[in-house]
């Protein structure tokens, strides 16, 4: 093996009160693709950002052709030729491909001005190599998430690292434009460019790798020749203890149907004159676990943000208990028993300036509050009980909601839920980010749940997750339902044939 | 709060490894950085009491509380406004408009050739139910057309003055102390009476501090309010109605800059329709200099009081001294810079801090 190019030193991270990373020592080597492996929260995403100079170590440091470099920004590291692609897209919608693609690198023209023709040349060939034919200067926030991702791309290809680092660039890819992704990276690799790659898809990330590292709640635990393992020992790896503990079998005992949704029409909210939500029917019966496995921008968060009132459908009836909820607003469905913990939880889930018990107070405060002014004792009372419920790991109710960790920050916004009183709960990939231990006392909530009698709707892209997790299995792709599978019937590759053959859901066609 | 839990963690530490004494080093900072506040006013009293003998006197105290009391009204509804992370620059202006109000209702109304002459209590609930009128037109701005709150409360900062100037035809109204003929006087006793001993503005701003504290702290709505600002997101799906609560800040700012006016005029016993400008700028400071994040979600009653005490009392103090109003104006920028950069500072701590613990933390032998 060539030596390492860029490696890190007994990195560790540390953020609020969570060891992200405990101590990694981490390289990878010019012209070989290193897959890195790890469950939501092992440390992976962490460790790149330390990578590309858009996170500082804790301890330890990073070493570029064997000489230690600190690396104070995102910028710095592109100038030693680290280039990373993000897992979230960071692109400004209001500009065009072109000026996206060059953005902060500019082709400097006459008087100073931009040489926009270079530009436009040099996005045309990107383009091409990439096999998209779109006019580079369209607006991106008028392209499908896809061709978004495939901009962000392009993007580290202008830069022409040594190092491309790549955090999940497939989450919404299809399987025509990873193949077309695959070959640009080998041919990156024959010009001797070190490729870090991150997928949740393990096969995917399987197939094009050279050297395999797994992470584990923030440590290295394993590294192999990517010829010499197979997905089942990585898996065993990543989890590092018996999938049955992680995923629990369960007896369902259903009983009448609570949540009916008939051919639900929802428009999405980011791209005009486009459907996220297509045409779609579903049900979730008393005591019934229902998951919908879709990959990012297949329409899940939008689905599960109009059942819970937030977006109103174009057409289409959502019921509860045959009760028709059109018209009902956030507030008076979490009354009635409908309670989202929705997928961003930084963004959609908590108030960072309010403490662990303000927030899992929060939804359910009508319960709390006297005539004029809120229990502090019932509010007290209820919190304690939440916590300990939910197994929140906190020095208290008045600790700083920003001190806990990926997972239990989700128990909390899962708490903040629950203490509604529910009779639906929707759950948008409530494992996101969690370490595993975490995701296993998520599932085993959502299990104890539905034993009480709650209907519980959750939305996953992690493959496993969707095989073992729910009673009934929904795919979903580009807005519509594309299978619907009890638990068992289906194997792994049968879900990514099922999950890749979506209809397209554009009013002009796919493209 | 943090500072405890990181305190306890380095104490248990057996040996005093420098990462532990960083950590309660770190804490001691937070704690200053949290009292900044209540340390600076602290500091004004007495820099300003050894240079002069007449600052610490009771008189002169109470004087300043007084002039401290109508700003601090402003700033309690500001407050609101701030914590759900807007801003309402039309106060200054609704503070002039209800002094107008209150001086055009006691010179006599004129309904078809009989004028009439509300009693004081009516003319009270007119000028506050005016203010509340307009606070009510900016929530409306911002909650239904979507306009940036800054724009929306800058524009009416403008109407509200316009108003007021039309209304009295830019004229001051003399002489509101009424007519016992007429059944209407008693106006002055807002701004002149002593219940008790304290100047009645006083006791509105304790009576007003006393109401939003508890609104605050203890009422759904006050953690809606700190839901709102710190994410409305999340608060709109965790059912907390977010557009009403929105709306209602600006309802209380305007009523609060309104209770502010008739506290100017009636101890002035006239109104003038220029009163108050500028004041929604002494508003905001008191509120900021309190700790309270222009971005929204934090910040509370007793940090504003306090900012608002450390305005009124370095703008006295330098008055007693003989500073030039130009230095004055000078030394109060720099003070609400200093505040707001202190917070940034404290910001960076608490983060280091936190960290600092961890390490320790990590550390330890479980």
């Amino acid at each position: 093996m060539n030596a390492h190019v860029l490696q890190a030193r007994e990195v560790t991270k540390v953020y609020g009160g969570t060891h992200a990373l405990k101590g990694i020592d981490f390289g990878v080597a010019p012209g070989r693709v290193t897959a890195l492996f790890g469950e939501n929260g092992a440390g992976k995403s962490t460790l790149m950002k330390i990578l590309a100079g858009i996170e500082q170590p804790t301890t330890g440091h990073v070493e570029l052709d064997g000489r230690p470099v600190r690396l104070l920004s995102s910028r710095d590291a592109a100038d030693q030729g680290i280039a990373i692609i993000h897992q979230e897209l960071s692109l400004c919608p209001n500009l065009s491909i072109q000026d996206n693609l060059f953005l902060a690198r500019e082709i400097p023209g006459a008087f100073g001005a931009i040489d926009r023709k270079a530009q436009r040349q040099a996005t045309v060939a990107v383009l091409n190599r990439l096999e998209e034919d779109v006019d580079p200067n369209r607006l991106v926030g008028e392209l499908r998430l896809g061709q978004q991702q495939l901009v962000e791309i392009a993007r580290t290809l202008l830069q022409q690292a040594r190092v491309l680092i790549m955090d999940e660039p497939t989450s919404a890819l299809t399987a025509p434009e990873v193949e077309v992704l695959f070959r640009v990276i080998r041919e990156l690799t024959a010009a001797g460019v070190a490729v870090v790659y991150i997928s949740h898809h393990l096969d995917e990330a399987l197939e094009i790798a050279d050297d395999v590292v797994v992470l584990r709640d923030g440590s290295l635990v394993a590294t192999a020749d990517a010829a010499e393992v197979d997905i089942r020992w990585i898996v065993a790896q990543m989890v590092g203890r018996d999938q049955d503990a992680l995923f629990p079998s369960r007896e369902p005992v259903l009983g009448e149907e609570l949540l009916t949704v008939r051919n639900l029409m929802v428009a999405d909210p980011d791209v005009p004159g486009r459907l996220a939500v297509n045409d779609l029917s579903l049900t979730v019966r008393e005591g019934e676990i229902v998951g919908i496995y879709g990959l990012m921008g297949s329409g899940r968060s939008e689905l599960l943000e109009t059942l819970a009132g937030k977006i109103t459908p174009v057409s289409g009836d959502v019921l509860l208990t045959g009760t028709p909820l059109g018209g009902v607003g956030i507030r008076e469905r979490i009354e009635r028993g409908v309670a989202l913990v929705p997928e961003d939880r930084q963004r959609d889930g908590l108030v960072q300036t309010m403490s662990v018990g303000e927030n899992i107070s929060l939804a359910g405060l009508s319960s709390i509050a006297g005539r004029l002014f809120l229990s502090r004792n019932r509010e007290r009372a209820a919190v304690a009980r939440t916590i300990s419920d939910v197994t929140v790991k906190t020095s208290g109710p008045k600790a700083a909601i920003g001190s806990l960790s990926g997972g239990n920050q989700q128990k909390v916004v899962i708490g903040k839920a629950l203490l509604t009183g529910p009779r639906v709960l929707l759950l948008d990939e409530p494992s996101r980010g969690v370490d595993v231990g975490a995701k296993a006392d998520i599932f085993d909530l959502m299990a104890a749940q539905a034993r009480r009698g709650l209907a519980v709707l959750f939305t996953t892209s992690d493959a496993e997750e969707a095989l073992h997790i729910p009673d009934r299995l929904l795919v979903l792709a580009r807005g519509s339902l594309v299978g619907e599978f009890r638990q068992g019937e289906l194997t792994r590759e049968e879900l990514m044939s099922v999950s890749d053959g979506g209809a397209p859901t554009t009013a002009e066609g796919p493209r | 709060m943090t500072a405890p839990a990181t305190t306890q963690t380095a104490t248990e530490a057996a040996p005093p490894a420098r990462a532990a004494l960083r950590a309660r080093r770190l804490s001691l900072l937070n704690v200053a950085f949290e009292l900044r506040a209540f340390i600076a006013l602290a500091v004004l009293i007495v820099v300003f009491g050894l240079l002069s003998d007449s600052f610490l006197t009771v008189t002169n105290l109470i004087t300043m509380t007084k002039h401290v009391a109508i700003n601090g009204v402003i700033a309690l509804g500001m407050l609101l406004v701030i914590l759900k992370g807007g801003i309402d620059l039309s106060v200054g202006s609704i503070v002039g408009l209800s002094g107008v109000v209150a001086g055009e209702l006691l010179q006599g109304l004129q309904i078809g050739g009989v004028i009439a002459y509300p009693p004081v209590w009516v003319v009270i609930v007119l000028c506050v139910a005016v203010g509340t009128a307009v606070g009510a037109l900016n929530g409306l701005l911002v909650t239904r057309f979507n306009v940036a709150p800054f724009i929306a409360t800058l524009g009416m900062l403008y109407v509200a003055r316009g108003a007021a100037m039309l209304i009295s035809n830019g004229a001051t109204y003399p002489n509101l102390g009424g007519d016992p003929s007429l059944g209407n006087t008693g106006f002055h006793l807002l701004g002149s009476g002593r219940p008790l001993g304290l100047p009645t503005a006083i006791w509105i701003m304790i009576i007003l501090a006393v109401a939003v504290a508890l609104l605050l702290a203890k009422a759904p709505f006050g953690r809606w309010l700190y839901a709102t600002g710190g994410n409305e997101r999340a608060a709109e799906l965790s059912g907390v109605p977010v557009r009403r609560v929105k709306a209602i800040v600006y309802v209380i700012s305007g009523a609060c800059a309104a209770i502010a006016g008739l506290i100017i005029a009636s101890e002035l016993t006239s109104a003038a329709p220029q009163a108050g400008e500028t004041y929604e700028l002494n508003a905001i400071a008191a509120v900021v200099i309190g700790g309270a994040a222009l971005s929204g979600g934090k910040g509370n009653v007793r940090g504003t009081l306090v900012g608002a005490f450390v305005i009124g009392f370095l703008a006295d103090g330098l008055v007693i001294l003989g500073v030039s109003t130009f230095w004055q104006m000078v030394i109060k920028g720099a003070v609400i810079i200093l505040a707001v950069v202190l917070d940034q500072v404290q910001q960076r701590f608490k983060r280091r801090g936190a960290a600092a613990s961890a390490v320790v933390a990590s550390e330890q032998p479980n």
